[in-house]
């Protein structure tokens, strides 16, 4: 496609002496599921703000559905959908009163409205809790009514902030299947979160970490083309194992995953089984090469060091 | 109209929220009844009661008659008499009563020569009491003079009489006019900021300015439940003042409510100022606190204005409260017309826009 839903170059933001981005670009093309992956504080709440209109970035170009902003945001407010990382609904208002309000506000007339809000509350199960305080219902029903408010007026663009933070993961994979219905219908959805197996289903990925775009691409390229490799340690003391691998120079990370040492080595000359076998010489141990999980990209390329 | 949509889906939202909270609710009929209650009967300066004693030395029909008269204005309870001056001073000093009434033994003779009658004996170590007695001291010997002692009946109708009891209702007449400016800065004020930074504190705020919403349909929606929260508070007061209070209503519908309405309006708009500084509805509470009080000290609802010194009438002159005290006490007491106040409805009005225009810059979309 020839113009991207979302462009952005040099986006960084200061927050007093703290720098939230760090010179982000970012290129999201139309119609697909974007996922922002990272841990709390690598900048993906402050760069979807940006991208809403929400802060003004410190440096940098945006650009979103064409429109330049945050000159042009409010324009831009009437064709996306945000829904907040806090539920930001009201409490002391019904499901109805609270898709009431939101059909009012976002300028969608009596019969429209109706007709709308019928069709969200069948499409996200939320037809017995009509007439529920939003304040009294659980996680996962938050979660979907929030959503159905951040689609009510059919945006084309939806901003999702860890959506599933407080969701158990039954909820989690059902809400994962609505994104993608709304994708089929043509919808561009970026999505933040810190969970792996969400990051997995996202079309596009970027790994974020303390404001910096660390890499960028599908996940299966991710994985693909990652340069460290992965081996799979088992047998006994791997507690000791470990501590003795994370000496190792080519080491850079090695956590117990059930009863395997799960190590990823840096490139290297030389089979990566060879150097691990010659390095932890002196331990009943096998070893085999597996094949890189998105966690051993996000390690590999935060340079976090798992070591739990 | 979107902008009427808009602002009407605000004020619906905000008149549920409010019909929801049930301590808000409360607040809103429960502050304008307890401060009616307190202002109207505990803290009431006029005196009433005061313990005094009768040190009678003529024992004179006239002197019978002279107590009988201080006894029933209700201003001293008789509580005891005495032979000599000097017994009443040492129970003045010892706090058993409050003030002392002598009357000399020549006492019908002064009576018919018109000098004075007799002394009060005063503890002026209360000021308030101490003033309820000066006035008293006028009463007897302006009834006495140029008139026989036989004068002194109960139903003897006279215009000093009459001129002693008027500044007595006077000041409860004062109070409860006034009060509404006091209760509308409180609650007016203080709902308006917390109901903005409520918003910011839940989160709410985050998703409201992601919608088309512009900045002054969001201030103008969340104002228009509290002008009828305001209206209602003053209902209250003025309506339990006139009935249970008998203040008396010389002004006219129309200016009542054109000159409650300004004030509502200036309050509000002030609250909503507020709510653009505070970050938490706690600094929102102590923000409302810091204008409450010289509105309860400076706007002449306590003190007279023109008894403050220059520098606090400067002060006072810009707050709302001030202005609404001498309109509602022009309007209410005196019967006069909103055209002839003017200028104080005028100025109403432009803090109004003035706060309201502030504000809505302030309030930024944005979370910067």
């Amino acid at each position: 496609m020839a113009e991207p839903a979302i462009q952005a170059t040099g986006l960084t933001r200061h927050f007093g002496d703290v720098i939230a981005v760090d010179g982000v670009d970012l290129r999201i093309p139309h119609g697909q599921i974007y996922g922002f992956l990272g841990p709390n504080g690598s900048g993906k709440t402050t760069i979807i703000r940006m991208l809403c209109g929400l802060l003004t970035p410190t440096a940098g170009e945006v650009s979103v559905l064409g429109l330049d902003i945050p000159a042009r945001a409010e324009t831009l407010r009437r064709q996306i959908g945000y829904m907040t990382q806090k539920f930001s609904l009201y409490d002391d208002l019904t499901v109805m009163e609270n898709l009431q309000f939101l059909g009012r506000v976002q300028g969608l007339n009596r019969s429209g409205r109706r007709k709308r809000i019928e069709e969200l509350l069948h499409r996200y199960n939320l037809v017995p809790m009509r007439e529920r305080l939003a304040g009294a219902m659980s996680g996962g029903q938050r979660q979907r009514l929030a959503l159905a408010g951040a689609t009510l007026h059919e945006p084309t663009l939806l901003f999702l902030d860890e959506p599933t933070s407080a969701v158990d993961p039954e909820n989690r994979r059902d809400f994962w299947e609505k994104l993608f219905d709304l994708s089929d219908a043509g919808t561009t959805i970026l999505v933040s979160t810190h969970y792996m197996d969400e990051a997995e289903r996202c079309h596009q990925l970027a790994i974020l970490e303390t404001g910096h775009l660390r890499k960028q691409g599908s996940p299966e390229t991710l994985m693909k083309e990652l340069e460290q490799r992965v081996v799979e340690v088992s047998g006994d003391n791997l507690r000791r194992v470990k501590e003795r691998a994370l000496q190792l120079p080519r080491v850079q990370s090695a956590a117990q995953l059930g009863l395997d040492l799960r190590v990823l080595l840096r490139p290297g000359p030389g089979s990566p089984v060879d150097y691990l076998q010659q390095a932890l010489a002196g331990e009943d141990l096998s070893f085999s090469l597996a094949r890189p999980n998105l966690e051993d990209v996000f390690v590999a390329s935060t340079d976090a060091r798992v070591d739990r | 109209m979107s902008t009427l949509q808009r602002i009407g889906a605000i004020t619906g939202k905000e008149l549920k929220q409010l019909s929801r909270d049930r301590l808000t609710f409360g607040m809103i009929i429960m502050i304008p009844l307890l401060q009616l209650l307190l202002f109207g009967y505990a803290i009431n300066t006029v005196v009433r009661h005061v313990p005094i004693a009768v040190v009678d030395l003529s024992g004179s029909a006239a002197a019978r008659a002279i107590t009988e008269q201080v006894r029933v204005t209700q201003v001293v309870d008789i509580v005891a008499s005495f032979d000599t001056p000097a017994e009443a001073e040492a129970a003045i000093v010892a706090g058993e009563i409050r003030a002392a009434l002598v009357l000399p033994e020549n006492l019908t003779q002064r009576a018919v020569e018109g000098e004075v009658l007799g002394q009060w004996l005063v503890d002026g170590s209360d000021t308030m009491v101490g003033s309820a007695i000066l006035a008293l001291r006028n009463m007897p010997l302006h009834l006495e003079a140029g008139a026989p002692a036989g004068a002194y009946r109960a139903s003897d109708p006279s215009f000093e009489v009459a001129l002693f009891f008027n500044p007595e209702r006077r000041s409860e007449v004062n109070v409860v006019p006034g009060l509404t400016a006091i209760i509308l800065t409180m609650t007016m004020i203080l709902f308006t900021a917390i109901a903005l930074v409520r918003e910011r504190e839940r989160g709410n705020l985050e998703l409201l300015i992601t919608t088309p919403v512009r900045s002054l349909e969001l201030m103008v929606g969340k104002l228009v439940p509290y002008i009828f929260v305001g209206l209602v508070q003053i209902s209250i007061v003025l309506g339990l003042g006139h009935t249970v209070f008998q203040i008396p209503f010389n002004g006219d519908m129309g200016s009542l409510a054109v000159i409650t309405l300004a004030f509502i309006g200036a309050s509000l708009s002030l609250g909503l100022l507020i709510s653009t500084f505070a970050k938490t509805q706690m600094q929102a509470m102590q923000m409302t606190v810091f204008i409450l009080m010289p509105s309860i000290l400076l706007s002449g609802f306590m003190f007279p204005f023109e008894a403050m010194p220059k520098a606090a009438q400067y002060i006072a002159e810009i707050l709302p409260a001030t202005h609404f005290i001498r309109l509602i006490r022009g309007v209410f007491l005196r019967g006069a017309d909103v055209s002839q106040l003017l200028p104080d409805t005028v100025w109403l009005l432009v803090f109004t826009a003035i706060m309201l225009a502030v504000s809505t810059r302030r309030f930024r979309k944005s979370l910067d």
